[in-house]
């Protein structure tokens, strides 16, 4: 199977890839494109990134496997991330995360067995004045205590 | 000193205030206007004389890291102004409110730092996370494009700009000027060996100025006021740190946030002002300018005797009236760093917070080099024994040495900014240390929240 880009994601490439001296420096976007679509870097995925920029493709795994946001292997319907550093965690960051732990029956790092929500925790995501914090998909979450971060997963299991 | 200043967030509780037609009310982009027409040395010239020192952590002077690039491009080698809001030094989140509440100051400090800098394109590299920044930048890069501002003839004036905002990919060590420079680059984002300095090889090996975005975003107030004006707001406009910069406030305090100030603030008014106080008791400790930076103890004192050291006026006081600046704090064996502080109270144990962020520190290590890699897991490891309940006074020994030898020996600085807080925390919570391994953690309220 080869992985291709819905054309209109086709057509946000060729303006990522204008805005560099070169292809290469389109490589993060570009992976950046095709998680959203395909929600994690396959081998296809990378074979496409590799050919589109001209790369060869163990650059881009290298690439991939460098930065925490690209995921290596399928993942929820849905990603919540708990901050766990120290702004948050003084202000209850390790209770918040056993909450959700404790709600959703898995452990951070996992995926709900209906396929719904990937739990993992985030470092410091600049909202230490807002703490804590919580990023569900591309959405801040902020001063959360417990109740409400159980709402946030009840509603985004029928989602 | 307390001097609330309002150049910098006078848009935050505007509705819209994210808009261009909020901007322009305020006489937004008339200084990219201007500065398009003075010469280069002038507007370079205005830059020093604000004193601004860089906002992303070192306190460079950022007119003079201007003043480092070629005066003018050499054929075939165009310049480059990469702007840094990576910002994910735990404790810090004040590029972002600028981000999301005042894009339009960013992309005019883009116009005039390229063409400061002799740039005809700017990248502003934020990271990933921050997905309402990169819509509000990008949404302010469509505005000003709309009305002419960016493109090929800005204002109408021959000199081509165009700004762009790339994503990073969730890690910290791209907050680094020359990973940042690899990542953007679409490679690993390990840093470089330097030399040469981004000024000389930096984006695609061409003379690159990195600017945290706070410093960028400042740059239209500074032509604004004027130079000196600007650096005058300072109550340490003598020690040519200049302005007002935006101050953030976390950890255990009644109202955490960010605060735009004069420079010269103190760590008190920081604390007990602007924070509403310390939540949960008495205070314990601050981190002053993002977790790298050495933790101050409530109860330290100044110590500079020397009539000539230039924390001498403060000999004797407690190191929390001391104005914030970059040298002052450098005096007083910690940095300023980022400005945003971390608030512990006594009912905080340091042992778990000092393990809270060495836990980090492993996490976000890139791995080049031995000592960064190697000590950062044993850092982690001996406080995890310690935390259990299994350490021994040797182990603290150790966790001494492990930062030592990181010490010096890295190619980047994360390196110091790994040892050097592990030392503070070491250093001057030894009882606590020792009362916790001789206590089997009994000692400590066990927890970080109240
Ligand atoms: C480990 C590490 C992380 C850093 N993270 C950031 C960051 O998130 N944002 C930032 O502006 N500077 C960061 N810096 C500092 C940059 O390397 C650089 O000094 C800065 O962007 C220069 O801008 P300025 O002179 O305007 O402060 C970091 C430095 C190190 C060593
Ligand atoms: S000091 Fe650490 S983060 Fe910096 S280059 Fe070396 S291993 Fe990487
Ligand atoms: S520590 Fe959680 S957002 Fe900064």
């Amino acid at each position: 199977m080869t992985f291709a880009l819905t054309p209109e994601r086709q057509q946000e490439l060729a303006r990522i890839v204008a805005r560099y001296p070169n292809k290469q420096a389109a490589c993060i976007p570009v992976l950046h494109l095709c998680q959203e679509q395909h929600g994690w870097i396959s081998d296809e995925v990378t074979r496409f990134v590799a050919d589109t920029l001209g790369m060869p493709a163990a650059q881009v795994v290298g690439v991939v496997t460098f930065y925490s946001i690209f995921n290596q292997q399928p993942v929820g319907r849905h990603q919540v991330w708990v901050c766990r550093t120290l702004s948050c965690a003084l202000r209850g960051a390790e209770g918040l995360l056993h909450q959700c732990e404790k709600h959703l029956g898995i452990h951070a790092g996992q995926t709900t067995p209906d396929g719904a929500i990937t739990l993992r925790t985030a470092e410091c995501l600049a909202s230490c004045g807002t703490a804590p914090v919580m990023q569900v998909d591309k959405t801040y979450h902020e001063n959360l205590t417990p109740e409400r971060a159980r709402e946030i997963l009840d509603g985004l299991r029928s989602r | 000193m307390l001097q609330r200043t309002n150049y910098l967030s006078s848009r935050y509780g505007v509705p819209d205030g994210h808009r261009i037609e909020a901007y322009l009310r305020d006489g937004g982009y008339e200084q990219a206007k201007r500065a398009l027409g003075m010469p280069r040395k002038a507007l370079i010239d205005e830059v020093k004389a604000a004193n601004l020192r860089g906002r992303g952590g070192a306190g460079f002077p950022m007119g003079v890291k201007w003043g480092f690039m070629p005066p003018e491009p050499k054929p075939g080698k165009p310049h480059y102004l990469v702007v840094n809001a990576d910002e994910g030094e735990p404790g810090t989140f004040k590029d972002r409110t600028l981000m999301e509440r005042d894009p339009h100051s960013t992309v005019e400090g883009c116009i005039i730092g390229a063409y400061g800098i002799g740039a005809h394109a700017a990248y502003v590299y934020v990271r990933d996370e921050l997905h309402l920044s990169k819509a509000r930048l990008w949404g302010a890069i469509e505005e000003a494009r709309a009305r002419g501002f960016l493109g090929a003839k800005p204002f109408g004036i021959d000199y081509p700009v165009e700004v762009y905002v790339h994503s990073g990919a969730g890690a910290y060590i791209c907050g680094e000027e020359t990973a940042l420079l690899n990542s953007l680059e679409g490679k690993r984002g390990e840093p470089r060996m330097k030399p040469p300095v981004p000024a000389q090889a930096g984006a695609f090996g061409m003379p690159t100025t990195v600017n945290n975005l706070e410093s960028i975003a400042t740059v239209p107030t500074i032509l604004k006021l004027g130079g000196e004006a600007f650096s005058k707001l300072s109550a340490l406009h003598g020690m040519r740190d200049g302005g007002c910069r935006l101050f953030g406030v976390s950890g255990h305090v009644k109202t955490p946030g960010v605060f735009e100030c004069a420079v010269g603030l103190t760590l008190r008014e920081l604390v007990y002002e602007l924070g509403g106080g310390v939540a949960g008791g008495k205070l314990l400790a601050v981190i002053p300018g993002g977790s790298s930076t050495p933790i101050l103890r409530h109860d330290e004192l100044v110590d500079a005797p020397d009539p000539k050291a230039p924390l001498h006026p403060w000999h004797g006081q407690s190191v929390l009236d001391v104005p914030m600046g970059v040298d002052t704090f450098r005096g007083l064996g910690t940095m300023l760093g980022t400005c945003c502080a971390i608030v512990l109270s006594e009912r905080a144990c340091p042992v778990l917070a000092m393990h809270n962020l060495m836990r980090f520190y492993r996490h976000e290590s890139c791995g080049q080099c031995t000592p960064c890699r190697e000590g950062s897991g044993w850092l982690e490891r001996t406080l995890d024994r310690i935390v259990g309940g299994e350490g021994t006074l040797e182990d603290l020994d150790r966790l001494h040495e492990i930062a030592n030898n990181i010490m010096g020996n890295t190619i980047c600085a994360f390196g110091e900014g790994t040892a050097m807080p592990a030392l503070g925390f070491l250093r001057k919570f030894r009882r606590e240390f020792e009362d916790f391994v001789r206590t089997h953690g009994a000692s400590s309220p066990r927890n970080l929240a109240l």
